[in-house]
């Protein structure tokens, strides 16, 4: 398992070194740069400020140098802030972004499998079509408008929750709600889908003959195989919320990573928008390796290569 | 196909039918400014209300609509060509090709989409200079929206090919002789037509949501051109005093999404053998 586990590290290294080089040839292909004004500024000046940002030496040689400086941990400096660097924005909005998207998996968790659970174990009944109807609802409605929606009917209405910023955990209320929303649907009807499909396997017909009751049948037997399909869907729904946490924090006015990726590449800001990409991306790659392994842990019947014992 | 596939398609053909004529239904011209009006919530004059310079949010909003579905059908179209070369070759050729390009999927995967999008759209804005200014940033949308959604679709494509390639009937046209890109193009590809087909209406939906969201930001669709996500984001600035300028564009996006989910998940009902029970 140890051995495994260091070997997928291992193999998250080329996977992120392409995400840089990637994310670097894309913003040096960009029009404009990081210091263009409206009113230009002198070239004397300019030059000045190239050179202390070693924008005047070859692309090959930036490209090393940002290399080699990741290696060390320095992100390098922010362009926009300056006195910055990248590595100290990144401490201070990464915790935010981290926060809000724990507090959205774990609404979306519960509730998405609940709501699964509740239609898949109903299937055809009522109860199960209304679920699919809000779930639809819930993979349709964009998170700007569910929070524009939750800031006038709730927060404006009635004062509380507070509708912006970050100070407590209040603030997360209304914002991981927003954010929750779609993965919520999504797992909503990924847990249906997998409970109807297990309900139908010979093993489950094998536990109702041989006499184990209904509600064992359906709370142990099914259940168990049913949260395993949703368990490998854990990756990419880290990935949307991701995404999503991007236009929550730009609604609700959280400083956290989305947030400053937004201005930074309107102002060119290279570094921070390579610091922002390469966390987002090492947090995918994170996720997926810790699904496999709480995949290969749950379900004893996938061995994993590598792993003899 | 079920009631509400046929619900869905509906929707879907009045929500295009609006937006093709969205101009001649509510009688005003999408950037006509009737600044008496301005601001003012829906009326019979009008039905969605009028923005801070009067324009009629009707017309907007099917004007927004044309850029949203154009963008979206057009990057779909992208995603959709690319992936299936890509899940085609990789699925028929398979071998050690077959474990690199998946390998490069992979990758592709593992980037974080909202921000590749939004790095994408500003390079090919930059790039395509030799593209009248006006439809530059359309097209670059178009082209950043296709090439991130192309790669589940080459998964998709890639392991109806790996499944239809054991089958007998795919023996049956070897052993008459059918061979190469003639076995692929002729017999196994329209075989698999149905879950591609699938896929494809599912895909518009994703790049409606997504276009919303990079424009939304401020980082996609450009004035002259709006779009819903546009006129969300101006909706959202002011939403305290005029909440009638969010609620519009937003439910337009609500029910276009909705109607084509119905339909994409009907059709798949019909169209998807794996799905049938």
């Amino acid at each position: 398992m140890i051995r495994y586990t260091a070997a997928r590290l291992l193999q998250a290294i080329p996977v992120l070194l392409v995400v840089a080089t990637v994310t670097f040839a894309l913003l040096r292909l960009l029009p404009g740069g990081p210091f263009d004004r409206e009113k230009a500024l002198p070239p004397v000046i300019l030059a000045n400020i190239e050179a202390r940002y070693h924008l005047d030496e070859p692309v090959a040689r930036q490209y090393a140098r940002y290399l080699a400086g990741l290696v060390r941990g320095d992100f390098g400096p922010s362009y926009k802030y300056p006195g910055r660097d990248v590595a100290d924005i990144l401490r201070d909005s990464f915790p935010v972004s981290i926060q809000l998207g724990a507090a959205a998996l774990v609404l979306a968790m519960l509730l998405g499998v609940g709501a699964g659970l509740a239609a898949g174990m109903r299937a055809g009944t009522l109860q199960d079509r209304a679920i699919i109807g809000l779930t639809l609802l819930g993979i349709s409605v964009p998170s700007f408008v569910l929070g524009a929606a939750l800031v006038l009917g709730v927060a404006l209405r009635f004062g509380w929750p507070p509708a912006g910023l970050w100070e407590s955990p209040a603030y997360a209320l209304l914002p991981a709600l927003t954010l929750a929303a779609f993965p919520t649907a999504y797992i909503a009807q990924l847990t249906r889908t997998s409970v109807i499909e297990v309900a139908g396997r010979d093993f489950v017909r094998t536990a109702r003959a041989k006499g184990v009751s209904e509600a064992r049948v359906r709370w142990v037997h099914v259940l168990r195989n049913a949260l395993l399909a949703v368990v490998t869907y854990f990756g990419p729904l880290l990935a949307m919320l991701l995404t999503g946490s991007f236009v929550v924090e730009q609604i609700f006015a959280i400083p956290g990573m989305g947030r400053f990726f937004v201005t930074a590449v309107t102002n060119r800001d290279y570094p921070l928008v390579m610091g922002v990409t390469l966390v987002y991306a090492a947090l995918i790659v994170l996720s997926n390796l810790a699904v496999d392994l709480v995949y290969g842990w749950l379900d004893p019947r996938i061995r994993l290569a590598g792993d003899e014992s | 196909m079920s009631a509400g596939g046929w619900a869905g398609a509906l929707l879907v053909a009045g929500l295009v039918a609006l937006a093709l004529a969205g101009d001649d239904v509510s009688g005003y011209r999408f950037d006509a400014q009737d600044t008496e009006h301005a601001l003012e919530g829906p009326s019979a004059a009008h039905w969605m209300g009028a923005d801070a310079l009067g324009r009629d949010l009707f017309a907007r909003v099917a004007e927004g609509g044309r850029v949203s579905l154009l963008v979206a059908i057009g990057s779909t179209a992208v995603a959709m060509l690319i992936g299936i070369v890509y899940g085609a070759v990789s699925g028929y050729v398979g071998g050690r090709l077959d474990g690199w390009m998946m390998r490069a999927v992979d990758a592709v995967y593992s980037l974080p989409d909202v921000l590749v999008i939004v790095l994408l759209t500003e390079v090919f804005h930059g790039v395509l200079d030799a593209v009248p200014d006006l439809y530059r940033r359309l097209l670059a949308l178009v082209l950043a929206l296709g090439l991130v959604g192309w790669v589940s679709v080459a998964r998709l494509v890639r392991g109806l090919i790996l499944q239809a390639r054991e089958e007998a009937w795919v023996e049956a046209a070897r052993a008459v002789g059918v061979r190469g890109p003639r076995m692929l193009l002729r017999h196994i590809l329209p075989n698999v037509s149905g879950p591609i087909l699938v896929t494809a209406t599912l895909r518009v939906p994703s790049a409606i949501l997504a276009e919303s969201i990079v424009s939304f930001i401020g980082l996609g669709i450009q004035p002259p051109f709006s779009s819903w996500g546009v006129l969300a984001s101006d909706g959202f600035a002011a939403m305290r005093s005029y909440p009638h300028l969010i609620l519009f564009p937003g439910l337009a996006i609500l029910v276009s999404l909705f109607a084509l989910h119905l339909l994409g998940e009907s059709l798949r009902e019909r169209l998807d053998p794996r799905q049938r029970s």
